[in-house]
């Protein structure tokens, strides 16, 4: 297999604080200690891979997945769409990306989930599908609700759709959730606000895309995923302790 | 000003929150068949080379209070050292593993081979270890750690001679409890 190089170091600052008291949850899960750094090898530059052939033709189609065609989801048609870049700009092809939800009354479909809002018979909130060659994805699925958790007195979480990137390498693996353009609810939430940059926060709100939207269809939000790239270069001197 | 850099930020992490099974394992959020086939459900197919074992342990967090809600990913290279994807690993071995704790007893079970040793891009070797990736809610950023053996032998491994601290060592190194059996207890903070 070509050595690609190691991967560029992941910068924390970009990245929400692990411990942050406004969002409870994170108070007794954060570590301590400082965080072991080492240059990535194998174990970090490699990475599972996943064929066309396992995934069914409605996998990234929520309005209709659940239901396996029989009965759209209601609530506001929308086409989620982007590109799975790295640090380098370069498109992450036939890489995986999946995505979860709640329905449009923000109540998901999970055991635990017992806010009154009510499922939707016809939607069950989970969808995946392969980058192309050019690292486009696109899903159709329905504008999630927002939704009430306890935490401060009154937290809403904003509209989002959680999503999930593997890349090409273990050490590229990201989960984030993406959030929409002009939702009041982005600046009151403590675990958005665990982004200190504000500008990073601002590349998780999808902007309205009317341009991929489909008329008296659907709505479209553009959502670009960047993951960390390699570092190609020509002198790789053997390192302290490798 | 200067010149632009041409390269970009990589995009926030963010939780992964209370429902990530929803997504990742519809199975285990109780909605099964969502997916003909889902993801990870073992890294090793019938046949792979290499000791069978199985690796057991819960996630707690600062109160000693085990995670009923994490979600763990694994992989790992083959019995011979070599990942998926590469010359001559074997086609047995996808590598890859998606498991959780228990929603009652916040335990996880994670059943594979073990993997041989890997070796640097500089020669030296990484002795056997699975590498994980945790996420949960209240999980800003996921985890990355890896479970090594103690009936290996662990000594000139780049990783864990770089720790200064020796009793952070013991906390990468799995128990035996068994044939073949392991304990791996993942400590959050404290």
């Amino acid at each position: 297999m070509t050595d690609l190089g190691p991967l560029i170091p992941r910068d924390r600052e970009m990245h929400p604080e692990p411990y942050w008291p406004d969002y409870k949850t994170s108070v007794a899960r954060s570590p301590h200690q400082p965080l072991l750094s080492l240059e990535s090898g194998p174990s970090e530059e490699t990475g599972p891979t996943f064929g066309h052939s396992r995934f069914g033709a409605l996998d990234n189609n929520l309005i209709l997945n659940w239901t396996k065609g029989a009965a759209p989801a209601v609530g506001e048609r929308i086409l989620m769409h982007g590109r799975v870049l790295d640090e380098n700009n370069r498109p992450v092809p036939n890489t995986l990306v999946e995505i979860w939800q709640a329905n449009a009354g923000g109540r998901y479909r999970h055991k635990k989930d017992t806010y009154l809002a009510p499922l939707d018979p016809n939607f069950g909130g989970c969808g995946r599908t392969l980058t192309d060659e050019n690292g486009y994805y696109q899903f159709l699925t329905i504008r999630p609700g927002a939704y009430p958790w306890p935490n401060r007195g009154n937290d809403w979480r904003p509209m989002h759709i959680h999503v999930s990137v593997f890349g090409h390498s273990f050490g590229q693996r990201l989960i984030t959730q993406m959030y929409f353009e002009g939702d009041p609810l982005i600046p009151l939430c403590p675990i958005a606000a665990t982004i200190r940059n504000r500008s990073q926060l601002d590349r998780l709100v999808a902007p309205l895309d009317m341009a991929r939207s489909r008329r008296l269809d659907f709505l479209a939000y553009k959502f670009d995923i960047v993951l960390r790239g390699r570092r190609q270069t020509m002198f790789e001197n053997k390192l302290e302790g490798m | 000003m200067v010149q632009p850099l041409s390269h970009q930020p990589e995009t926030p992490s963010q939780t992964a929150g209370p429902y990530v099974h929803i997504g990742l394992m519809p199975t285990y959020a109780g909605n099964p068949g969502y997916y003909d086939e889902e993801i990870g459900v073992s890294p090793v197919a019938e046949g792979a080379q290499g000791q069978v074992i199985e690796i057991v342990g819960s996630v707690y967090d600062g109160t000693g209070w085990a995670l009923r809600d994490a979600l763990i990913e694994s992989w790992q290279a083959d019995s011979a050292g070599l990942f998926p994807g590469q010359d001559g690993a074997d086609p047995a071995v996808s590598g890859h593993c998606r498991f959780a704790a228990d929603a009652v007893t916040g335990e996880f079970t994670l059943r594979t081979v073990k993997p041989g040793p890997v070796p640097s891009r500089y020669g030296r070797a990484f002795a056997p270890h699975i590498s994980l990736w945790i996420v949960a809610r209240g999980i800003n950023i996921g985890l990355q750690t890896r479970i090594y053996f103690e009936d290996e032998d662990n000594e000139g491994d780049p990783l864990l001679s770089r720790i200064e601290q020796r009793p952070r060592v013991n906390t990468l190194i799995a128990k035996k409890i068994g044939d073949g059996r392991y304990r791996f207890d993942i400590r959050l903070q404290g």
